[in-house]
C-alpha cells in the first residue's frame, strides 16, 4: 500500500514536470521541428509563392540548390572557407584570452569592480545591429591611415612587424600571429560572456585545494597546471561550443547577410534553405572535432 | 614615520639574509607582476572604451573638423546639430517609445516562460528529461538562419492544418504583425531563449532542496511553492535574464527584421540612417546627393550613442548586481 503511495506521487511529479516544460516541447514541436523539416524539404526544392489558395508550394528538384551553392554561386564557396578558417583561429584565441582574462578579475586588486564591469560591457555594446555598424567603421580606419601617413612616425609595433618578417623565420607562423594581434579587439568584445563562464568555473572551485597544495609544496605556476586547468576543463567545453556558435551566428558575417538576403530580397526561399543548411551542418562538424578533441582530457570532478 | 619605514626595511633586510636572498626576489617578482597586470588591465580597458570614446567626440564635431588632421578627440566647433538632425532623420522618440515597449513585453514573456521550464528542468524527474534538455541544447546550437525561410512562410501564410482556409477561404498574413514573435517568446522559442533556459535551470538546481521539502511539508500547493519559494530566490539570476533579453532585444536586427519590420524600432532604424541622409541631404539641395562618407559615418555613431545611451544607463545601475549574480551561478556542466 505504502509503496503504491510512493509511485503515485513519483507519477504526479512526472506529470507536473511536464507541464511546466510543457511551453518548450510545444514550442519546440511547432517552431523548432516542423520549420527544421520543412526548410530541410525546401533546400531541396523550389518554393513557388502564390500559387493555389494563396499559400506555398514546393516542388522537389533534387540537388539543385546545393549544386547551385558549391557549383553556380560565385560567393558562396569563398564565403563557406572564409568563415571556417576565420573561426578555426578565432575560436582558440578567444578561448585563451577569456580564460586569461578571468583569471586576472579572479584575483583580488584595487578597482576590480570597475575593471570587471567594463570588461562585461561589450555583451550589451556588442550585439545585435551594434556590430554590424562597428564592422564598416570605414571612418576610423580612415582617419588612421590619414595620421600615419600624415604624422610619420613609426610605431614599435611595425618595426618588430618588419624585423620578424623580414627574419625569414617562421614566416607562416608570424603571420598567424600577427592575424591575431590585429583581432584583439575584436576577441576582447566577442569575450563577455565567456569571461563570465570561466569566473563562475573558477569560483567554484575550493580555496581548500589551493591551500593542501601549497602546504605540499606546490609553486603557483603548478598548481595552475595541475588544479585550476583539470577543474575548469568541463567549462573550456562548455565555453568552446558557445563560441563557435556565436561566431557563427554573429550579425556581421557574410554568410549569414548572403542567406538573409537571397531570403528576403530575392525571395528564393529554396536556395537560402540549402545554404542555411550546409553552413548549419558545417557547424556540427566542426562541433563535433572540437568537443571530440577537448572531451578526451575533461575531468570532472564530483 | 620616517623612523618607522627604516625599522621596517631594516627587518626586511634581516630576514632577506638569513633566507639567502629569496624574500627579496620574491618581493621584487611580486611588485613587477603587479605592474604588468595593472598596465594590462589598463590597456584592455582602453581597447574596450576606446571606439566608445571616439564615437562621443564624434557626434560633437561639425563636419568640417572631420578633415581638419589635428583634431583627433576634442571638437573643435562643438555642436549639437548632429544629435537635432538624427532625432528628426529617424524619428527618435518615436523608434525609442516603440523599442522601450517591444523590449519590455519581450523580455518580460521570455524570461517568464523560460523560468517555469527552467525550473521544471531543475526540480522534476520525469521519463525522457536528458532527451528535452538535449533539445534545449539544441535549440541553442541551431542557428535560426536555418529555420527563418520557413518559419518566415508559415506565418506569411499562417493556417493551421488548413482549418483557417476552409473558413476564411485564404489564409492569415501574420508577417506585418507582433503576434507570431509574441507566440515564439512564449513557447521558449525566441531569441536566445535556450539560453536563458539554460541559466535559469543553473541556478535552480543550486538551491537546497530542503527548502522545498519544508514548504511541502507545511502544506505548500505544488505551484505556491515556486511562486512563494523559489521565485523570490532566484531574483538575481532572473534580473540577469531579464537584462540580456532586454539587451539584446533592443539592439536585434534578425527577428526584429523578420517580424516587426513595420514598427519603427531604434534597431533597424539606425542601418537606414546613411539612406535616410541621403534622402534628406536631396531633398535639401534638390538634386541627388550623397552624403560624403566621413559625414555619413558621423550620424551614425551619433545614431549609435543616442541608441546605447539608455541600455548604459541601465547597466551602471544594474552592473555590480549583475556581474556578481552571473559568476556566483556556479555553471556545472
Amino acid at each position: 500500500m505504502a509503496k503504491k503511495k510512493h509511485k503515485d506521487l513519483r507519477k504526479r511529479k512526472a506529470i507536473t514536470g511536464y507541464l511546466y516544460i510543457a511551453p518548450f516541447i510545444i514550442g519546440f514541436l511547432a517552431f523548432m521541428v516542423l520549420p527544421l523539416i520543412e526548410s530541410f524539404r525546401m533546400s531541396f526544392s523550389n518554393v513557388l509563392i502564390g500559387s493555389g489558395s494563396g499559400g506555398f508550394v514546393m516542388e522537389f528538384v533534387g540537388l539543385a540548390n546545393i549544386k547551385k551553392a558549391f557549383l553556380v554561386d560565385p560567393e558562396f564557396n569563398r564565403f563557406l572557407t572564409d568563415e571556417l578558417s576565420k573561426m578555426v583561429i578565432h575560436v582558440p584565441t578567444t578561448l585563451i584570452v577569456s580564460f586569461f582574462m578571468a583569471l586576472l578579475l579572479n584575483q583580488s586588486f584595487k578597482g576590480r569592480g570597475m575593471v570587471r564591469a567594463i570588461f562585461f560591457l561589450p555583451v550589451i555594446l556588442s550585439s545585435g545591429v551594434l556590430v554590424g555598424l562597428e564592422f564598416d567603421n570605414s571612418l576610423l580606419a580612415g582617419m588612421q591611415d590619414y595620421i600615419k601617413a600624415n604624422t610619420n612616425t613609426a610605431s614599435i609595433t611595425t618595426v618588430l612587424r618588419e624585423i620578424l618578417s623580414n627574419s625569414n623565420f617562421g614566416t607562416r607562423f608570424l603571420k598567424v600571429v600577427f592575424e591575431i594581434v590585429d583581432g584583439v579587439y575584436d576577441v576582447v568584445i566577442a569575450s563577455g560572456i565567456q569571461i563570465i563562464i570561466f569566473l563562475s568555473g573558477l569560483q567554484t572551485i575550493s580555496k581548500s585545494m589551493y591551500e593542501a597544495a601549497t602546504i605540499e609544496g606546490c609553486t603557483h605556476w603548478e598548481s595552475f597546471w595541475k588544479i585550476t586547468l583539470p577543474m575548469v576543463s568541463s567549462v573550456i567545453l562548455v565555453n568552446m561550443i558557445y563560441t563557435i556558435i556565436d561566431f557563427f551566428m554573429r550579425t556581421d558575417s557574410e554568410m549569414m547577410d548572403k542567406i538573409s538576403s537571397t531570403m528576403i530580397a530575392k525571395m528564393d526561399y529554396g536556395f537560402s534553405s540549402a545554404m542555411a543548411w550546409i553552413y548549419f551542418v558545417a557547424v556540427i562538424l566542426i562541433i563535433a572535432v572540437f568537443s571530440a578533441i577537448i572531451s578526451k582530457w575533461v575531468y570532472y570532478y564530483e | 614615520m620616517n623612523r618607522l619605514l627604516s625599522v621596517k626595511w631594516k627587518e626586511f633586510y634581516s630576514r632577506n639574509k638569513k633566507s639567502g636572498g629569496y624574500l627579496l626576489r620574491k618581493k621584487v617578482c611580486y611588485i613587477l607582476y603587479r605592474i604588468i597586470r595593472a598596465i594590462l588591465l589598463f590597456g584592455l580597458c582602453f581597447l574596450i572604451l576606446q571606439p566608445l570614446m571616439n564615437k562621443i567626440s564624434l557626434s560633437f564635431m561639425k563636419e568640417r573638423d572631420l578633415y581638419d588632421p589635428t583634431i583627433i578627440v576634442v571638437p573643435r566647433n562643438f555642436t549639437t546639430e548632429n544629435y537635432k538632425l538624427v532625432n528628426q532623420l529617424i524619428g527618435f522618440w518615436r523608434a525609442f517609445g516603440n523599442s522601450i515597449g517591444i523590449s519590455l513585453l519581450v523580455s518580460v514573456i521570455q524570461v517568464a516562460f523560460c523560468t517555469l521550464v527552467g525550473y521544471g528542468f531543475a526540480r522534476f524527474q520525469f521519463p525522457l528529461k536528458r532527451f528535452w534538455f538535449a533539445c534545449v541544447v539544441l535549440v541553442i546550437v541551431v542557428p535560426p538562419q536555418t529555420i527563418m525561410s520557413s518559419l518566415y512562410l508559415n506565418f506569411r501564410f499562417f493556417d493551421i492544418f488548413g482549418l483557417i482556409t476552409l473558413v476564411t477561404g485564404s489564409t492569415i498574413n501574420l508577417q506585418k504583425s507582433i503576434v507570431p514573435y509574441l507566440l515564439l517568446c512564449m513557447t521558449c522559442m525566441g531569441l536566445k531563449s535556450g539560453l536563458y533556459i539554460f541559466l535559469i535551470r543553473q541556478y535552480f538546481r543550486g538551491i537546497p532542496k530542503e527548502l522545498e521539502e519544508a514548504a511541502y511539508v507545511d502544506g505548500c500547493g505544488n505551484f505556491n511553492t515556486f511562486i512563494k519559494i523559489m521565485l523570490p530566490d532566484a531574483k538575481p539570476i532572473l534580473i540577469s535574464c531579464f537584462l540580456f533579453a532586454f539587451v539584446w532585444q533592443w539592439t536585434d536586427a534578425f527577428y526584429s527584421k523578420m517580424f516587426i519590420g513595420n514598427i519603427a524600432l531604434i534597431s533597424n532604424k539606425l542601418t537606414s540612417i546613411s539612406g535616410l541622409l541621403n534622402d534628406y541631404l536631396t531633398s535639401i539641395n534638390g538634386t541627388a546627393t550623397k552624403a560624403s562618407v566621413a559625414y555619413g559615418q558621423m550620424m551614425i555613431s551619433t545614431g549609435m550613442i543616442m541608441a546605447i545611451i539608455p541600455l548604459l544607463l541601465l547597466y551602471i545601475i544594474a552592473q555590480k548586481g549583475f556581474v556578481e549574480n552571473l559568476s556566483q551561478t556556479g555553471l556545472k556542466m
